[in-house]
């Protein structure tokens, strides 16, 4: 009797066990398809685009065939390059100043709600934005002011983390340094930055690929550029927006371009991320436990 | 060589907690002091008093004075300048986690910008040694993070970390209680080794290790020094009934 009972109950729980683990693969690969989808459609449509010219040539004009989008490749590595130069050192400072220094302070809180909003910021609005603080006082598009619009946007992503990794450092690491003898600055530099550098690290690329992709910012602000150009302070192509005006254009040979600017642009990132995680995952050691 | 603790009228808060309360004593030079009482009783800050970490903590308040060798650290010195002279081990070993084993010896020297590379080999050895942890890990100084390493032998890396900056004083807050018994009787050795060239102040919540290392106890009770005196004395013939009760078991 009793080893009938049990084996029901067993067969129950192995039952609910399979039904969970069921469950749980099909959300995850709810959420994977898409992308999945995402990407499989963008070679299907692109692949056969991506040639030698596609990298090194600008686009061709309407009519001609052939052409590529080497100039918006360029034009989005200066922009992305300045971007990150703006939004990476302000973004990792003021993590720092909420976590380690102004800790409960009014000013924290004031900039830690600041960056909860422009987090929220609509990023048509980010490129309105730099347009009248940096290209109206110029008076002309630049790369720069691309790159101050997506630098801008990267800020509140990379602060905020920063601060969620400085603040799950355990409280005996910071002793163990302090106990030393090293200043205060010391320990947060060289101690607590460096124990939090991995989560810190993906903060930075996941808001790098983010503003990647941002075509609205660079409307107003590095405008594009039909022509090669490597200056900070012209009007610069960039890949999303070379992507926009190709897709909205009336032409096949744009359309199957711009599928093709979409798959550069992602596997662009992806090269991307990946090399910053290999070249800072060296000579960092890791524990055991 | 270690130097002698004075301390008089030391008195401590958190917030408008009164832990500590107009502690007075002499730890002498060149022996272990233990620190027992129950827990709670303010042990552990009263060591956070000698080396000036106890402000590190922004609701917490210090008065009195607590003389090491000749400096009156609350007067005459900073808090940076005091943390080299007298080190800390803490109770959980805490040994740098992104550092190899070289690293969290020398860091100490490393980031308050010592450069010298051969003299850093040098200390980072004997200071290896002289927390008998050389041999078992000289094969994998730079390969190993300080965090692969065992509950014991990173409690004795962190003890390497604190003799490397070279200081006077050891404070040691109940550094084996996280440690199994072989490692403990380790870092026990290792007490009577290091006291020849420092002071030690050890907080303990195990009796007989304070019988075991320490020539002077001192009893602790609700933030009160309650008893202070020779170990073998405090063990034997406790003065105050408190002392005896504790020591005999009847609370605590
Ligand atoms: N960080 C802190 N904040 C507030 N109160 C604390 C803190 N640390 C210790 N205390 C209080 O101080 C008293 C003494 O604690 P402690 O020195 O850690 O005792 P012991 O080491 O003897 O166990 C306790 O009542 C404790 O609640
Ligand atoms: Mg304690």
């Amino acid at each position: 009797m009793a080893t009938a009972n049990n084996n029901t109950r067993y067969l129950l729980r192995d039952l609910t066990d399979k039904l969970a683990s069921t469950l749980a693969v099909l959300a995850t690969l709810l959420v994977i398809a898409p992308l999945v989808a995402i990407f499989v459609y963008l070679i299907y449509k692109g692949a056969s685009s991506v040639n030698l010219a596609f990298f090194t040539q600008i686009p061709a004009p309407v009519g001609e065939a052939g052409g590529g989008m080497g100039n918006a490749i360029a034009g989005s590595l200066l922009i992305l390059l300045m971007g990150s130069c703006i939004g990476v050192p302000i973004g990792i400072s003021g993590g720092i100043f909420l976590a380690e220094f102004g800790r409960g302070t009014k000013i924290a809180n004031a900039i830690r709600f600041t960056a909860d909003v422009l987090n929220g910021v609509p990023s048509i609005v980010m490129g309105i934005a730099v347009y009248s603080l940096v290209v109206k006082p110029q008076g002309h598009f630049s790369a720069f002011a691309g790159g101050v619009a997506l630098g801008i946007m990267m800020v509140p992503t990379i602060m905020r983390t920063t601060e969620e990794m400085l603040l799950m450092v355990p409280n005996a690491i910071r002793e163990a340094a302090l106990g030393l003898g090293l200043p205060n600055w010391r320990s947060v530099l060289s101690i607590t930055l460096k124990t939090a550098s991995p989560g810190i690290i993906t903060g930075c690329m996941l808001a790098f690929a983010r503003v990647a992709g941002e075509t609205a910012p660079l409307i107003f602000t590095a405008f594009g550029n039909s022509f090669w150009n490597w200056h900070p302070n012209e009007p610069t192509a960039a890949l999303p927006l070379q992507i926009y005006v190709f897709a909205i254009s009336p032409y096949d040979d744009w359309h199957r371009l711009a599928w093709a600017g979409a798959l550069v642009l992602i596997v662009l990132i992806v090269l991307a991320v990946s090399l910053v995680r290999y070249v800072t995952s060296r000579g960092v050691m890791k524990g055991a436990s | 060589m270690g130097v002698g603790i004075e301390v008089s009228n030391l008195n401590a808060w958190y917030g408008a907690n009164h832990t500590l309360q107009d502690i007075s004593l002499r730890i002498p030079p060149n022996q272990a002091t233990a620190l027992i009482g129950p827990s709670g009783c303010g042990k552990s800050t009263f060591v956070r008093c000698l080396n000036r970490m106890h402000e590190t903590n922004p609701i917490a308040r210090v008065t009195g004075s607590v003389r090491i060798g000749d400096l009156d650290i609350y007067k005459d010195a900073k808090p940076v300048e005091i943390r080299r002279r007298v080190g800390m081990v803490f109770q959980r070993p805490n040994p740098f986690p992104t550092m190899s084993i070289y690293d969290n010896v020398a860091s100490g020297l490393k980031l308050n910008g010592f450069r010298n590379r051969r003299a850093l080999d040098e200390i980072v050895e004997k200071s290896l040694r002289n927390s008998a942890l050389w041999d078992e890990v000289k094969d994998d100084l730079r390969k190993k993070s300080g965090a692969s390493l065992s509950g014991g032998q990173q409690q004795r890396l962190c003890i390497a970390r604190a003799l490397a900056v070279d200081p006077e004083v050891i404070l040691m807050d109940e550094p084996a209680s996280a440690l199994d018994p072989v490692s403990t009787s380790k870092i026990e050795d290792l007490i009577f080794e290091l006291k020849t060239h420092y002071t030690i102040v050890i907080v303990t919540h195990n009796m007989q290790q304070a019988a075991r290392v320490a020539e002077k106890t001192g009893f602790f009770l609700n933030g009160r020094l309650v008893e202070f005196d020779s170990t073998h004395k405090i063990f034997t013939n406790p003065s105050d009934k408190r002392t005896e009760d504790y020591i005999t078991g009847r609370f605590g």
